[in-house]
């Protein structure tokens, strides 16, 4: 049982904190709000009987039956068509892909029949659904099942899309995006399932839900600022651990939304720290990262940096198998401390 | 008085004699049904009927003049198609089609005024101008849908709502013979059948998807069949009884829980697929024309009226007048009403949601928007 180092908590009495991995937050926020609205209900390729592939939705079909968790087809398209309608029709549905690649399929209903549909209708038709799934690297999964679509979908406007790291991120952007009115794109982690972060007594309340497209600063330095998004999140608290050793204070930036990404907060720590370094599991063309620099660069925040933003990102080829190469495609820790060395000139 | 409609139908033939078991069989059988016609439900079918054809010569014209832009497609030659459907229906139903949606948008309650300042791209649009002629909404019809295809997982998962929500009503999901062979039709067919969700499931087969006949672009043309597991029936799409008598039967069993079933509408088109398609290049103009001359569908209802003395010349000539004058009204509103103010641009982006900034073209551009 790994436990990460979670280092000046900005909120929550730690004395209250009990250990929760990043699956349970998930299936216990699912649960709560199936309980506390009739109009939620669960579909996906297994996530019923088999409690899910990921046994996400471990004992949700038990307690809610048939009609609220729905075992699907492998037939995406179908299902996400299906779930959309639903949605317009007054239900909130949880779509589940069982890992993101396979939205692929479906990807023209979650953009052009669920993003758009609001505008489009000029506010008649809002579509309440969540999309939700483990997204990105996983371990020797190989190229067809390790994209990350961060990027992606958080290149499409009428969508939210968010990516928690930990546990309490988990429990409450689920539970905000179950009952934001709007599509909402979940991107889990499959390594980051098993992890268990000590949640305390607020974040256990049943209305506890973290806003949408708020970024949280995870470790407050004044050097360099880090920021990341789903699991690179923990790399980079495990880089400044290290850096802390040789006298740099990094600032770590949970984004936890990618869309709309919290530029404010992306700016007054660049604006404190005057350097940046972005982290992601994704490919660096036309990626997060480089959406983060584009954004510092037109605002106020370019004229307090003392030296160019980086990106560090996954190495931009498919993902290999053999385990040599599949920990050389993603960025290791020592590819953050070097990039923050670089970017410091030290 | 009643008329007699023949339907091609799989499955139909045993349900009629009340078989329990539904049997599976390659063969279809043909039934004949009466259909009763009262002289209120005749003038009104004439009257919506004739209504979608003139509104739909009008957008012709002003898509001409440019004063309609971008894809228009029109519907006219296919209006039993949309008001039988309507006749068969509780407006409390639900329906759901693809892009050639401007007779449907009228039979589910929109009015002429606002489907044409739609199509002109004007404020008093039904989507305030910014949906188009492929987006426009209203109460338990949901459009209006630009990919092929796409609108039926949408009605499938309509009809998954009204199962959830126990409301006794049922979803219709047209697409068109083009649409058939797309492969999520049949992921609808499979999830619907197997939940047995109250959804109709439509094809209008006007016969030509785009330029492509159907003989070129289906292995089967029995577009009824291709449901295999689920009941099919074929009817005469240019004849609004029939129509309506099949869709009654077919709501009727979705209602009852029975499932879905799959329809096939033998309608035309006289128009191209859009307005930037003449639609001579891969059928002749001989063949409209006896389409036009032998199976219209308003002069068929009209004719069957008069010859059975339950309306006068008069009388219907008189609903013809009034009828231009309701679209040209509508035209005339569609043309001056004002273009969506530009502070509208960025709104209706997230539903019930705090205002919040969008980009615009250049970084120094921040643009409002509101749910």
């Amino acid at each position: 049982w790994k436990f990460l180092p979670s280092p000046q908590r900005n909120s929550g009495a730690l004395l209250a904190g009990r250990p929760v991995n990043v699956r349970d937050a998930l299936n216990q926020a699912m649960d709560e709000e199936l309980e506390r609205d009739e109009r939620v209900f669960l579909l996906g390729e297994e996530v019923a009987q088999y409690d899910g592939a990921y046994k996400v939705s471990r004992g949700l079909w038990k307690k809610y039956g048939d009609k609220r968790i729905i075992d699907t087809p492998i037939t995406e398209m179908g299902f996400a068509g299906i779930a959309v309608g639903a949605a317009f029709a007054g239900l909130r549905p949880i779509c589940e892909f069982m890992t993101w690649n396979f939205s692929m399929q479906a990807i023209d209903q979650v953009i052009n029949s669920a993003a758009k549909t609001y505008y489009m209708s000029a506010g008649a038709q809002p579509v309440p659904i969540v999309f939700r799934g483990p997204n990105g690297s996983s371990a020797g999964v190989a190229a067809q099942h390790s994209q990350c679509f961060a990027a992606w979908y958080g290149h499409c406007p009428g969508l939210k899309v968010v990516s928690p790291w930990n546990s309490e991120d988990a429990r409450g952007l689920l539970k905000a995006a179950i009952r934001d009115d709007n599509p909402v794109v979940f991107l889990e982690n499959e390594l980051m399932y098993g992890v268990p972060f000590d949640l305390s007594e607020d974040v256990l309340q049943k209305d506890f839900v973290v806003p949408i497209g708020k970024a949280k600063v995870e470790r407050r330095g004044t050097h360099i600022t880090l920021v990341s998004h789903s699991r690179c999140v923990g790399f980079c608290l495990d880089a400044a651990s290290v850096l802390a050793k040789e006298g740099v204070e990094c600032e770590v930036v949970n984004l936890r939304t990618i869309r709309p990404l919290d530029v404010d907060t992306i700016e007054a720590s660049v604006m404190k720290t005057g350097h940046l370094v972005t982290v992601e599991g994704g490919w660096p063309q036309y990626g997060v990262g480089a959406e983060i620099c584009a954004r510092v660069m037109e605002g106020p925040a370019f004229n307090y940096l003392d030296a160019p933003a980086v990106r560090v990102t996954g190495v931009d080829i498919p993902m290999p198998y053999a385990k040599i190469l599949e920990d050389h495609s993603v960025p290791q820790i020592k590819d953050i401390i070097f990039s923050v060395k670089k970017v410091l000139n030290m | 008085f009643s008329w007699t409609c023949l339907f091609y139908t799989t499955h139909f033939y045993h349900t009629l004699l009340n078989k329990p078991e539904m049997q599976y069989e390659m063969e279809t059988s043909s039934s004949n049904l009466s259909a009763v016609l009262t002289r209120e439900q005749g003038l009104q079918y004439y009257r919506t009927m004739q209504t979608m054809r003139r509104m739909e010569l009008k957008a012709d014209q002003l898509y001409k003049q440019k004063i309609i832009r971008g894809f228009c497609h029109l519907y006219d030659g296919q209006e039993a198609c949309a008001m039988g459907i309507e006749a068969g229906i509780n407006p409390t139903d639900h329906l759901i089609t693809a892009y050639r949606a401007h007779g449907y948008t009228f039979t589910r309650g929109v009015s002429v005024r606002e489907i044409m300042a739609e199509l002109t791209g004007r404020r008093g649009g039904v989507a305030k101008g910014k949906g188009g002629s492929m987006h426009m909404y209203a109460k338990h019809f949901y459009g209006g849908n630009g990919i092929v295809g796409a609108q039926v997982p949408l009605g499938a998962g309509v009809a998954l709502a009204c199962q959830y929500q126990g409301n006794n009503q049922v979803c219709v999901a047209l697409y068109g013979d083009g649409a058939a062979n797309q492969g999520q039709i049949f992921e609808s067919f499979n999830m619907a059948a197997l939940w047995k969700l109250p959804c109709i499931f439509i094809c209008e087969n006007n016969k030509f998807g785009m330029g492509t006949s159907v003989e070129r672009s289906s292995a089967s043309t029995d577009y009824f069949k291709r449901g295999d597991y689920i009941p099919g029936i074929k009817v005469d799409g240019m004849d609004v009884l029939c129509v309506r008598e099949a869709i009654k039967f077919a709501a009727d069993y979705c209602r009852a829980g029975k499932g879905p079933i799959v329809m096939e509408l033998e309608t035309y088109r006289y128009h191209g697929h859009s307005m930037s398609d003449p639609g001579v290049s891969y059928r002749s103009r001989e063949e409209i024309q006896e389409v036009r001359s032998k199976s219209d569908p308003i002069t068929m209802l009209k004719e069957r009226m008069l010859s059975n003395n339950m309306a006068s010349v008069e009388e219907i000539k008189e609903i013809d007048v009034d009828i231009r004058k309701v679209i040209e009204d509508a035209a005339q509103f569609a043309i001056s009403d004002p273009e969506p103010p530009l502070d509208e641009l960025c709104n209706h982006i997230f539903a019930n949601d705090l205002p919040m900034e969008v980009r615009g073209t250049n970084p120094w551009v921040k643009l409002k928007s509101v749910s």
